[in-house]
């Protein structure tokens, strides 16, 4: 083999693996990432039933109920709209009644949104950030939120403050 | 008096620190002598003036000093001495200390075992060093002191996140920082190489043990934090592709491409500029975690809301260093004189594909973290990336990657054999088919992918074992000369062999647990029994109990199989009063490398939620790194690779390679 020879292989074999690496990106960036809205963008762009996303609000007050065998439906709202959730599983720590949550999963045909995972942070004073700007977009936030006292901080690539989920599959 | 000792004590590294920066630099380039030696004075001395700092950090810590207010928002006088240590990096001021201690804790390394080191080198990488440790103090010192005080001392702190209060946070951090901040030699003396315009195999040899001992590091840190997310979040899972952890994963990811270009560079004197390269962006994807970490730009939940000062200083340091490093190449790389001709089917060839798939896999990870910021940076719409996203790119890269990985280690230097390397991978190859055919026949119906990715596993780890087998002439010669030949080969092939085996023993753990893994979710009462995979969880009573400072509720389970009873598992649910916050302890049983999982959610009059794991093959998980840990560790051990030893030709080889 000469060394053009040789060149031209070394050369065409990275192109092959960096053409296979971006097609692969590619294709996934098209079906896999999951998009996040609020109660009110459900409203306004009337998400079709079955596709995914993620759902962020804080939970309303008084709407958390739980029912047989680990079922439990509550309400996310922006303080514009609100959107029904249903559950089935255990609920992470912080999950609290009027605390921030981000719920992922799809819209049935009644409306409801059917979660099979909810995050919330092991963190009293946690508000996930989409909420947080949410919120802030609307005009309902309020200063206290996410405000000062006992925010934990992470070490370097910890999972300490990793959010706990409640996950069914 | 002690935290402004150890505010002091910072102070002057700093100083220290900017004095190494600028005189040794100027020393190397006029070549005078005692210039040069005053980086390793400062270097020195730098490294006792943190540790000082760190110390006096740790001290206020210990004594609960609560007129400091980092003590005050991350410690209670109650909580276990252990704790109250751990505490000091388990918030961002004293990890960023830690950060920079450990920082000039590789310095002084380089400084007190640099001997050998051509003078103008070792003046220049102690140099780079410390610019990056003076940007960091005064990070430090500006943005995140941790030795401020509070003007009227409250009685009592507020404790330590309750998810942070476990043994992992003892080990985690300072292992994933030593794995970070190790990959800072390389970049030193690739910035280094690249001031002096001359690279060579002596650097090369020089570059890979400091590499090395950062992979080490790097590849325990990432394992215990996955062990620990495990058993501490209570929901079973190891891995999220959480930006995160994403961020630890690419070091790790461009780290073990370093590694093998820089064998090349060592042995063949070849790939020199793309070993460079790859030092400046493995530190810089470190920085890139750091910065993701530390500031608040995450749209994940690991988001904190800390003053956007701090991540935009961190983003100019970020820019600086990584910005400054890549010109830098830009600017003299063509200097550096390419050598080493090799047909593509060569050892080296088999590293280049191992570099271009990591690489690539390095980048998906890349982009799979970062696009998500980018989008909203430019279009405003949120999304998440996860696990779909990383099982269809690094996923299928990966299993590539695994797929050639045994005939590397097998073919020569130059111009290799492949058909004779696939004769000598022919047993393993064969196992590794029987072992797919006999677990699909088992698992009918199942999983079609799993066998073959257990199959592909099972070929790794033959490989490995066969080019021992292969060197030591096993089964070809007699006993004692096999002996022999195993005691003294190269520890390097010993380490190669188990690192490999690593990543075979890793992946079927990692198959196994997420296709054979069972789950039970029920509300059960004292009384009730759960049944999975044929074990029978009796749920016997739930206690209360005090703790230090929690209150917890344990859940007694009776184990059994077949009728035989086991022992018993303790979940519990701890409730810490000060931060009003709850955690989860999960309780384990491990069953050979298999472990039963239960962890509790809430408590609604008698009826308690449980989850319930049966994890098959799960710890080999963990198991898998630990071994690529101690190839490393072997190959580390290597006389001709081993830190300082004393090499009686460096002079002669570096004045051939300098052409």
């Amino acid at each position: 083999m000469t060394r053009k020879q040789r060149r031209l292989v070394m050369i065409g074999g990275s192109l092959t693996v960096l053409a296979l690496a971006a097609a692969l990106v590619l294709n996934a960036l098209r079906d896999s990432i999951v998009f996040f809205s609020t109660p009110s963008m459900v409203a306004e762009k009337h998400v079709p039933a079955g596709r995914r996303f993620r759902l962020g609000g804080l939970v309303q007050p008084g709407s958390l109920a739980r029912g047989e065998n680990l079922q439990v439906t509550f309400k996310v709202s922006d303080g514009d709209a609100t959107l029904p959730v249903s559950f089935k599983g255990i609920l992470p720590d912080l999950f609290r009644e009027g605390q921030g949550v981000v719920a992922e999963g799809a819209l049935d045909s009644a409306g409801i949104f059917k979660a099979d995972t909810v995050l919330a942070k092991h963190d009293e004073t946690y508000m996930p950030k989409e909420v947080a700007d949410a919120l802030k977009k609307q005009g309902h936030w309020k200063d206290d939120y996410g405000a000062g006292a006992g925010i934990s901080v992470n070490p370097a690539g910890g999972k300490a403050a990793e959010a706990s989920r409640g996950t069914t599959r | 008096m002690i935290a402004e000792c150890g505010h002091y004590a910072l102070v002057l590294a700093l100083a220290l620190s900017l004095i190494q920066s600028i005189v040794p630099l100027f020393g190397a380039h006029w070549r005078d002598v005692a210039l040069m030696n005053v980086a390793r004075s400062t270097a020195l001395a730098q490294f006792l003036f943190v540790a000082l700092s760190f110390g006096a950090l740790v001290i206020l810590h210990v004594t609960s000093d609560f007129s400091v207010e980092n003590v005050f928002e991350n410690s209670h006088s109650l909580k276990p001495m252990i704790y109250k240590i751990t505490g000091v990096w388990g918030n961002h001021e004293g990890s960023m200390l830690l950060w920079v201690s450990i920082l000039a804790l590789f310095g002084s390394l380089v400084a007190a075992f640099g001997n050998n080191l051509p003078l103008t080198l070792r003046a220049r990488v102690l140099s780079v060093q410390a610019w990056i440790a003076s940007a960091f103090y005064l990070f430090i010192l500006l943005t995140s002191n941790p030795f401020l005080r509070i003007g009227t001392p409250p009685m009592e702190g507020k404790d330590l996140n309750p998810v942070l209060q476990d043994i992992g946070l003892a080990v985690h951090p300072p292992m994933l920082y030593l794995g970070y901040v190790g990959f800072s030699i390389a970049f030193s003396f690739a910035i280094a190489a690249l001031i002096e315009g001359r690279i060579d195999a002596a650097w090369a040899r020089w570059v890979r043990p400091w590499t090395l001992v950062a992979w080490i590091f790097l590849t325990l840190g990432i394992a215990m934090g996955s062990y620990w997310a495990y058993y501490e979040l209570g929901w079973g899972g190891w891995w999220f592709w959480d930006p995160v952890e994403n961020a630890s994963l690419m070091p790790w990811l461009a780290g073990t491409a370093l590694l093998h270009s820089a064998i090349v560079m060592e042995k063949r004197n070849a790939l020199k500029v793309w070993t460079v390269l790859l030092a400046i962006l493995t530190f810089s994807l470190s920085l890139l975690g750091t910065f993701l970490v530390r500031s608040n730009v995450l749209t994940s939940v690991h988001a904190f809301a800390l003053s956007p000062a701090r991540g935009v200083f961190i983003l100019m340091i970020l820019c600086l260093f990584i910005g400054g490093g890549l010109s830098l190449y830009a600017w003299r790389a063509s200097e550096l004189k390419q050598g080493g001709l090799f047909a593509p089917i060569s050892r080296e060839g088999a590293l280049v594909l191992n570099n271009l798939f990591l690489t690539c896999a390095c980048a998906t990870v890349f982009v799979g973290t970062l696009y998500p910021l980018a989008l909203e940076v430019l279009t405003g719409e949120k999304i998440s990336v996860g696990a779909p996203f990383f099982n269809l790119t690094f996923a299928p890269l990966c299993l590539l990657l695994l797929m050639a990985l045994p005939f590397g280690p097998l073919l020569a230097w130059k111009r290799g054999d492949l058909l004779g390397a696939a004769q000598r991978l022919l047993a393993a190859g064969i196992v590794a088919l029987v072992v797919t055919a006999v677990i699909w026949a088992w698992t009918r119906g199942g999983a079609s992918l799993a066998p073959l990715a257990i199959g592909l596993a099972i070929f790794v780890i033959g490989g490995a074992v066969s080019d021992l087998v292969d060197r030591a002439g096993l089964f070809r010669l007699p006993l004692g000369t096999v002996w022999r030949r195993a005691w003294g080969m190269p520890r390097s092939n010993w380490g190669t062999a188990f690192a490999h085996a690593g990543v075979g023993i890793a992946l079927i753990g990692i198959v196994c647990e997420s296709t054979w893994n069972s789950e039970y979710i029920a509300t059960m009462k004292p009384g009730d029994v759960a049944e999975i995979t044929g074990y029978q969880l009796k749920l016997e009573g739930l206690d209360e109990r005090p703790g230090p400072n929690y209150r917890e509720i344990a859940a007694r389970f009776q184990v059994s199989l077949d009728g035989r009873t086991l022992g018993t598992l303790a979940p519990s649910k701890r409730n810490f009063t000060t931060r009003g916050s709850s955690t989860t302890e999960t309780a384990l049983m491990s069953r050979g490398l298999s472990q039963l999982y239960v962890s509790l959610g809430d408590l609604s009059g008698q009826a308690m939620a449980v989850r319930i794991y049966y994890k098959p093959m799960v710890l080999l998980i963990w198991f898998g790194p630990i071994l690529m840990a101690i190839g490393g560790l072997l190959s580390l051990s290597d006389r001709r690779l081993r830190i300082g030893a004393p090499r009686p030709a460096l002079g002669s080889r570096r004045l051939q390679a300098a052409e």
